[in-house]
């Protein structure tokens, strides 16, 4: 799960890592009355779940609250890569004197959390790794042992020649690490990392992703999440334990298993058809997840036919075709159904749409050729 | 011959009176499956399909010898069923839970691998060796006694694709669904290191998805040193970027782990891609006649 960045520098703030005073607001004029208590310099920031946020305008700095609540006019509101901003965080300017970079990753190939240090701050970090790669020192933690001290300073030799900032950086390492472990997440990273003209850091911009895995030991997380800039139907999905995403395509699927599911979509490009969605209805046999699968794909106006493709193990056939009767049934759904059903109880699912006088299929390959060709041809 | 499960294999089942772990150990035991024991909490002293339940491993290993454990225990409860069982001498586990944190992964991971134990997944399908053990959750009718080994991150996708194979005639020797999570126990890379060593596998069909360098670590492995057919299929040509596709491995962020980027790489490896799962047996035909 991603959070922003006014969420983020809170769990910073809490294990004692400094940052800018400030706060998110709004509306323009939730933003000028934090200028006017802050008092200095105030650099504004979109909220915004995407990168590049600077390039395209969602940064901007100002010298007075009447230009702050100028500056937060043009921001809220805006889009960043099809993403309206609907919050600023408010913060006071810094005096920069050096940027550099710290960050940790939950790394799959070592399988162990990664800190990644650079000199480079203030750049995207994969920038720096493509172009400038010997400026970063990557060190795979052991997760028994943690961040031992001689490599906290190992990590902040690495970042800073200067003595007294070494000695000022290796508690800040150590408690990202910390911060890290306890809650959590699949990422952290602090960019930039700022030293001001008078020798004190600050944490100017970060980034937390918290391990979707790992939520289950935080409930209070769950209130950090925006459900609003959820699409409406990824958020339903969720609800219903159901795992979809949008794609700009008229063939629907619904799969069980995620695997399966992204290969049916391969299978339809390649026999020439758009997927209009991922969506993996899971691996146990409740008809009720059908009928929320096709609430949701029956809100998506690009939908003209609509593919299962169920592999049956532990789903049984016969109760993905309940469902889908009761749905197409109950929900009206107007456009072809074409079915691909194989596996356990496939004969009683086989009788069962019959009924209601659906094709269904042994083949996926012969059932995802069906569904591209009656794109554009009929109605049910 | 066959790898990881086969007639040495004695079960013990972790989570046996849960809806999946009675279920499962029903099927298991019309497999032919060996299934010695079963472990829950408190149900010490009873027994399920009439296989008799312990309250640990420690007692249910010292009363049937299971050699291998398998894991139908909710995601909350898992990292410690995990640590029970080795502690309790078990040298393979297969774990089919999924949604376990990363975190906890990773210190069973390396604390598992410091004393030689096989960790299968997690969210894991299981393993099968056809004709002799089922260790998991596949759909047993599909599978056929064979020479083929099937290696794969996915659970259904294998399905689909043992299916395809045992359609036109080739047998499978293993097949392991290695789990879709981000840390996983084992890596295709282990698999095929087995799969060399072992007598009764003479080609391999390695399924892969988006998301990480699994398979483009086993591509470099494969052109180093192994040397017995490979054919390989990606799923997730069509996946958009950045969006995660179910699965917790299966996301594609920064330059690593699209579709595209496997299939160059296991290509320049000298192993062929099938574009879709239908044509992996013709390619497998042809790819084991020209060997």
């Amino acid at each position: 799960m991603k959070i922003y960045e006014y969420q983020a520098k809170r769990f910073l703030a809490r294990y004692g890592i400094r940052v800018q005073p400030g706060d998110v607001a709004e509306t323009p004029d939730e933003v000028y009355r934090i200028a006017e208590q802050l008092g200095t310099d105030v650099v504004i920031k979109a909220q915004v779940h995407v990168g590049g946020r600077g390039k395209a305008g969602g940064i901007k700095l100002a010298r007075t609250p009447e230009e702050a609540r100028e500056k937060a006019e043009a921001i809220l509101g805006m889009k960043i890569k099809g993403i309206t901003v609907s919050k600023v965080l408010v913060l006071s300017a810094v005096d920069i004197e050096s940027e550099s970079y710290a960050g940790l990753v939950m790394d799959r190939r070592t399988k162990k959390p990664v800190f990644m240090v650079s000199p480079a701050g203030g750049i995207d970090i994969e920038q720096v790794a493509k172009e400038t790669p010997e400026k970063i020192l990557r060190y795979p933690v052991d997760p028994f042992f943690g961040l031992m001290p001689s490599k906290a300073r190992e990590l902040a030799s690495f970042l800073y020649s200067d003595r007294e900032q070494v000695k000022q950086a290796i508690p800040i390492l150590s408690k990202l690490y910390r911060m890290f472990i306890e809650n959590d997440c699949s990422l952290a990273e602090i960019n930039p990392l700022v030293v001001d003209k008078e020798g004190v850091f600050w944490a100017v911009d970060a980034k937390i992703n918290l391990d979707d895995n790992g939520l289950s030991r935080h409930p209070e997380f769950e209130q950090l999440r925006d459900t609003e800039v959820e699409a409406p139907q990824e958020r339903a999905a969720r609800e219903a334990n159901l795992s979809y995403v949008k794609l700009d395509g008229n063939i629907a699927c619904c799969v069980n298993g995620a695997g399966l599911a992204m290969t049916t979509m391969d299978v339809i490009k390649y026999y020439g058809g758009k997927p209009a969605n991922f969506l993996d209805i899971g691996g146990s046999s409740n008809p009720e997840k059908v009928v929320n699968a096709l609430k949701i794909i029956k809100t998506d106006p690009n939908v003209e036919v609509i593919l299962f493709n169920i592999f049956g193990g532990i789903t049984r056939c016969d109760d993905v075709a309940e469902g889908l009767k009761k749905a197409v049934l109950e929900l009206n759904i107007s456009s072809p159904v074409v079915v691909r059903l194989t596996g356990t109880n496939e004969e009683e699912a086989r009788k069962i749409l019959s009924t209601i006088g659906i094709r269904v299929y042994t083949s996926m390959d012969e059932a995802v050729k069906c569904a591209v060709a009656l794109v554009g041809k009929e109605k049910r | 011959m066959s790898i990881i499960v086969d007639e040495g294999t004695k079960l013990l089942v972790q989570g046996i009176t849960g809806r999946d772990g009675s279920f499962h150990t029903k099927q298991m035991l019309a497999y032919g499956t060996n299934v010695v024991a079963g472990v829950t909490p408190g149900k010490g002293g009873e027994t399920v399909e009439g296989v008799p339940v312990f309250d640990n491993c420690r007692e249910a290993v010292e009363s049937t010898g299971a050699n291998t454990s398998v894991l139908f225990v909710p995601a909350p409860f898992a990292p410690d069923a995990i640590f029970e069982a080795k502690e309790a001498g078990i040298k393979t586990i297969v774990c089919i839970t999924e949604g376990i944190p990363t975190l906890d992964m990773s210190k069973l991971y390396w604390w598992l691998r410091f004393d030689s134990v096989t960790l299968i997944g997690p969210n894991s399908p299981g393993v099968i060796s056809p004709g002799k053990s089922k260790v998991g959750i596949l759909p047993s009718s599909i599978f056929k006694k064979g020479t083929v080994g099937v290696v794969s991150r996915s659970g259904t996708l294998t399905y689909e694709i043992v299916y395809n194979l045992t359609l036109a005639g080739f047998g499978q020797s293993t097949c392991i669904g290695i789990g879709g999570d981000q840390i996983i126990g084992t890596s295709f890379v282990d698999v095929l290191e087995m799969f060399a060593r072992d007598d009764g596998t003479e080609a391999v069909v390695l399924i892969g998805e988006i998301g990480g360098t699994d398979e483009q670590d086993a591509a470099e492995y494969i052109k180093r040193e192994f040397k017995k057919p490979v054919v390989a299929f990606i799923a997730g040509q069509t996946a958009p970027p950045g969006r995660r596709m179910g699965h917790a491995g299966a996301i594609i962020s920064g330059s690593e782990g699209t579709a595209r980027e496997k299939i160059e790489v296991l290509k320049s490896a000298g192993v062929p891609v099938a574009p879709i799962p239908s044509r992996i047996p013709e390619l497998l035909k042809e790819t084991v006649e020209n060997h």
